[in-house]
């Protein structure tokens, strides 16, 4: 019987328990998701509808001596997009370019950006103009993932003046990304690339804040603010320099267009450099959010070579502006006085094995002391030093004074220089028979063969024989000066390397017509050989390293001139550099050979 | 009894039926306040006038004597039959079910979705013919009425196919097999194949079940040719049918999914119902407030107003509202068994308990699913879902059960006369 009384209350019972049972394990459910593990839902939910919009942090700024800007933030504006998936970037940045032109170098790049990093806002105009931001406000309802924001850009009021030295920020690179040392990097963000920016990023980098806007199952932005409190930027700390950027201004105009080559001026006493320039230079305003294909193309083309720097980073034989190392490294070893007399007096030649070695002088400059030898840059007398000095104790005394090490200047793009690092070094390079010492150190003596240096390596020697053999490391940012004593000579020898020196830009020295009236300038040309003919001449660098005041120095300046031809032509630049520094007017040029 | 027109009106019944109906609204009109442009921010204003025309209609129907809707039940189940049949080939998609023929669109008007009315009349005509029956039918031969009956709608259904409507037959038809009295053990036997095919993934699982068939058929003892069947359908369903499954090529796999559950795209499913978690997950205690859901007013939730719309309920009243609905449900499936205990007749009876077992499985279905407790199959939650059909047919629902009801005896359970 299947509906008695009986048995139709039993299954009445059951069923009510089944219900009640069926629907308890709902609420039990529901118990777990929505009240134990209801923080990591909601968290899901937050992740759902924020989407994180980085706020670029300022750099800090970088200050000239005197507390002028030579890099600060000015109000720029970014646009981007919160794009769904690769497709649906490529479909609005085809709607985004009929309204504002992109070209497939920008449509590239945002494409990378959002391959890099799908979930961080994808940039497409890094730095928007002020009309491109109208047109897209205008058309912003057909765009509801585009977020537009103002954002400090990075400006250089000096541009090209000061590229050499404070370099400038690029979007951070994959490479960059894979070195632990910006593990905290995320793809987007922008990075020193040069210069003090890269060699000081850690310091003019700040703290990036966040905005967080919300937005719907599709990305399109909802709610720009209010979603959740903002956090702001910090800006990054201040970069205080010794650069005088009066001087450096004088520089690059005095380079102008026309020259290739580098300078650098140092303060002796603390190695604060004054001034760092290399010619042609660039414009790093051109590469803040994003370099130009036109620009960039075009600077590596140059032959000039702009992106590289003359100054720290192309190295050229130093010319007779080494012979100073000779000197002081034979009189530290006694081989020779100021007074001393070499064997043979120049007779514009040199014989040596079976060949004549030339002098620059072919007329000859007779016979020399050491003081002589200098003004005069006979290279014959320095033959003859070299000879005496030897190979190894010339290779060793270089060494010391440092010019296998790179300058130590606070910039990446600090070379080393090229320089035999032991005696082995020539075996290794030619065989042992493939040289010969005497040759070598000949060469060598009178800074030729293997001995490339660059200018601000040259600048820093100079501080040294300014400072009586103390040098100084070249630095940029204003800190504690870094001084080493790298030779010692009596004061009476540095006395007379000093008015040698001073005997150079005064009438009759190589580079008289680099004398500054009123003014002692202490200084040395110099003509390097580079092996490069054109239309039958020998294409030289010309170099000046010298100081000024010759008796108290204020100013180590070093000049190099790619292809310059010689070094009094390089010595001119140097007076003026100093006539500017010291306030003074140069005196008229005087036209002497050398 | 009915004395002159009027009914001795279950009030507890209807009462929660009508407050069910009034949060359903209310929550579908939270469905359509969002962030985002939507299709359904009007959509309460629709479901309003349905509730009012299924209002009508359980009106109607409560006026009716049970006997009338004894008799008018085989003309209204072939009717049923008939239009199901025609469904395959004029029916038309909807939403994201697009690609199935569920619903009945005469000159370009939506006039509904068959297969809601189709449910109460399958009740009816199993109602009808178990209780033709003196005895509870003890071994699958005499099950074969019944199957057919059921399994007739079924397979149209299937052929559109839906298989949200399809499990709700199932239901439909174990619930009223339970309360006709057929003993469990031969229910687990018919269950047997498709548990089977759910615990074939798992070799240990099927022979566990597979050894706990085998006593059962010893102990309950059916025919032997039926003992044979059983075992032999376990044996198909637990072991050939996965290893023709894994022999089929992903592509062809995909195909039978995509038949078997068009309204859910494979890929998205996950999705769906992760974003459900969130919703419900993210509500807590009292939820975000009415209306104020993150995740349905930026349309992370999909379906907010029919599938699932309970997991509005769950992010924006927490689970106090949720709660509040599982308990008015509770209350409502309550009242049913009483109605179905205290029926006049065993086929007013089984019709009461058959429209409890198509709620039960509808609201089972429907807030497992939202908690990925159940698959995700598409079929609306009883009074709370969008959509018209469904509501004016829980509603016929109701007023057969007031119906019923006022027909039933009072006091204790379990008055039926045979």
């Amino acid at each position: 019987m299947s509906f008695h009384p009986n048995e139709v209350a039993r299954r009445a019972r059951i069923a009510t328990w089944v219900l009640g049972g069926a629907l308890g394990v709902l609420v039990t459910a529901f118990f777990r998701t929505q009240i134990i593990r209801n923080q990591e839902w909601s968290l899901r939910s937050e992740e759902n509808r924020l989407r994180e919009v980085p706020l670029p942090a300022p750099r800090g700024n970088i200050f000239d001596r005197t507390g002028r800007i030579i890099a600060e933030n000015v109000v720029g504006y970014t646009v981007s997009l919160l794009p769904q998936s690769l497709d649906s970037l490529r479909a609005t940045l085809q709607r985004v370019g009929q309204m504002v032109p992109l070209s497939k170098g920008e449509t590239d790049a945002a494409l990378r950006r959002y391959r890099r990093n799908p979930v961080r806002p994808t940039v497409i105009l890094p730095d928007a103009s002020f009309e491109e931001i109208s047109v897209l406000e205008e058309h912003r309802i057909d765009f509801p993932n585009l977020i537009i924001q103002s954002s400090p850009k990075r400006y250089y009021p000096d541009g090209p003046a000061v590229a050499a030295f404070v370099g400038t920020v690029g979007e951070v690179s994959d490479s960059e990304l894979a070195q632990p040392a910006y593990a905290d990097y995320k793809p987007g963000q922008l990075i020193g690339k040069q210069g003090l920016e890269r060699e000081y990023e850690t310091t003019l980098r700040g703290r990036e804040g966040s905005r967080f806007v919300e937005v719907d199952a599709r990305g399109r932005v909802v709610r720009e603010v209010g979603a959740r409190e903002d956090l702001q930027p910090q800006q990054g700390q201040p970069v205080y320099t010794n650069v005088d950027l009066d001087l450096q201004e004088y520089i690059a105009h005095l380079f102008a267009d026309s020259l290739a080559g580098g300078a650098v001026a140092l303060d002796p006493r603390t190695g604060a450099v004054l001034a760092l320039y290399s010619a042609p230079s660039w414009d790093p305003n051109q590469f803040v959010g994003g370099v130009s294909y036109a620009y960039y193309d075009s600077l590596l083309h140059d032959p000039r070579a702009p992106l590289y720097n003359k100054a720290t980073q192309g190295t050229y034989p130093p010319g007779s502006t080494w012979k100073l190392a000779t000197a002081v490294i034979g009189l530290e070893d006694s081989l020779v006085t100021m007074d001393s007399k070499m064997p043979q007096p120049c007779t514009g030649r040199y014989l040596f094995g079976n060949r004549y070695w030339q002098c620059w002088e072919p007329t000859g400059h007779g016979a020399l002391t050491l003081g002589g030898a200098i003004e005069k840059s006979c290279d014959v007398y320095f033959y003859q030093l070299g000879l005496r000095i030897g190979l190894g104790r010339l290779i060793a005394g270089g060494l010391q004074l440092g010019f296998n090490q790179p300058s130590g200047i606070d910039l990446p793009e600090d070379n080393r220089p090229r320089f035999p690092d032991r005696l082995k070094y020539f075996d290794e390079k030619y065989g042992p028979r493939g040289w010969t010492a005497g040759a070598t150190v000949m060469n060598m003596s009178i800074g030729q063969g293997e001995n490339s240096q660059t200018v601000v390596d040259m600048a820093k020697f100079y501080t040294a024989l300014a400072e009586g053999g103390i040098e100084a490391t070249p630095q940029i940012r204003t800190m504690a000066p870094v001084r080493k004593r790298v030779f010692d000579l009596t004061p009476d020898a540095q006395a007379a390397i000093r008015s040698a020196l001073m005997g150079v830009v005064e009438a009759g020295g190589t580079a008289a017509s680099a004398q500054i009236k009123g003014v002692m300038l202490a200084g040395k040309t110099g003509t390097a050989q580079t092996g490069v003919f054109r239309n039958g001449v020998e294409l030289n660098h010309a170099w000046f390293a010298g100081f000024a005041p010759a008796d108290d120095p204020e100013i180590v300046v070093a000049v190099m001139i790619q292809f310059g031809g010689h070094g009094p032509r390089a010595a001119r630049i140097a007076s003026s550099i100093i006539g500017h520094y010291l306030k003074t007017t140069p005196t008229m040029l005087l036209e002497t050979g050398g | 009894m009915s004395r002159g027109g009027r009914i001795r009106l279950d009030w507890p019944l209807v009462a929660t039926a009508f407050v069910l109906s009034l949060y359903g609204i209310a929550v579908v009109y939270s469905a359509g306040q969002t962030d985002v442009p939507t299709a359904v921010a009007h959509a309460y204003r629709q479901q309003i006038v349905w509730f009012a025309l299924g209002l009508g209609a359980a009106y109607l129907v409560s006026r009716a004597s049970v006997r009338l809707l004894e008799w008018g039940t085989v003309p209204a189940y072939a009717a049923t039959i008939a239009v199901l049949v025609l469904l395959l080939f004029v029916g038309r998609g909807s939403g994201t079910a697009a690609g199935t023929k569920s619903w009945l669109v005469v000159g370009g008007v939506r006039l509904g979705q068959p297969s809601e009315l189709a449910k109460i009349t399958v009740v009816m005509m199993l109602a009808k013919v178990l209780a033709a029956n003196k005895n509870a039918p003890r071994s699958l031969v005499e099950l074969w009425k019944p199957g057919v009956i059921v399994g007739l709608p079924w397979l149209l259904i299937m052929l559109q196919p839906d298989l949200g409507t399809g499990i709700v037959f199932v239901g439909i038809f174990f619930v009223m097999l339970f309360w006709t009295g057929v003993r469990w053990e031969l229910l687990v036997l018919l269950a047997s194949p498709v548990v089977s095919l759910v615990l074939a993934f798992s070799t240990g699982l099927w022979g566990a079940w597979f050894l706990l068939l085998l006593a059962l058929v010893v102990w309950y003892k059916p025919y032997v040719w039926e003992s044979v069947f059983l075992v032999g359908a376990n044996v198909v369903s637990g072991v050939v049918a996965p290893l023709i499954w894994n022999h089929l090529e992903p592509y062809r796999q995909a195909r039978f999914k995509a038949f078997l559950d068009p309204s859910s795209d494979p890929l998205r499913t996950g999705y769906h119902v992760i974003q459900s978690q969130v919703a419900i997950g993210s509500g807590g205690w009292l939820g975000k407030g009415f209306t104020m859901g993150t995740q349905k007013r930026l349309a992370f939730l999909p379906e907010q107003h029919t599938d699932f719309i309970f997991s509005v309920v769950g992010e924006e009243l927490g689970f106090v509202g949720v709660t509040v609905a599982l308990a008015l449900f509770g209350f409502l499936f309550y009242r049913t068994v009483r109605v179905a205990a205290r029926a006049s007749d065993s086929y007013s009876s089984l019709v009461a308990f058959g429209l409890l077992g198509l709620w039960f499985t509808h609201v089972m279905e429907n807030v497992g699913m939202t908690l990925n407790l159940t698959p995700v199959t598409g079929i609306p939650l009883p009074f709370f879902s969008y959509g018209g059909s469904f509501m004016f047919s829980c509603w016929l629902a109701v007023g057969i059960l007031a119906r019923i009801s006022s027909e039933g005896r009072g006091g204790s359970e379990g008055q039926i006369a045979l």
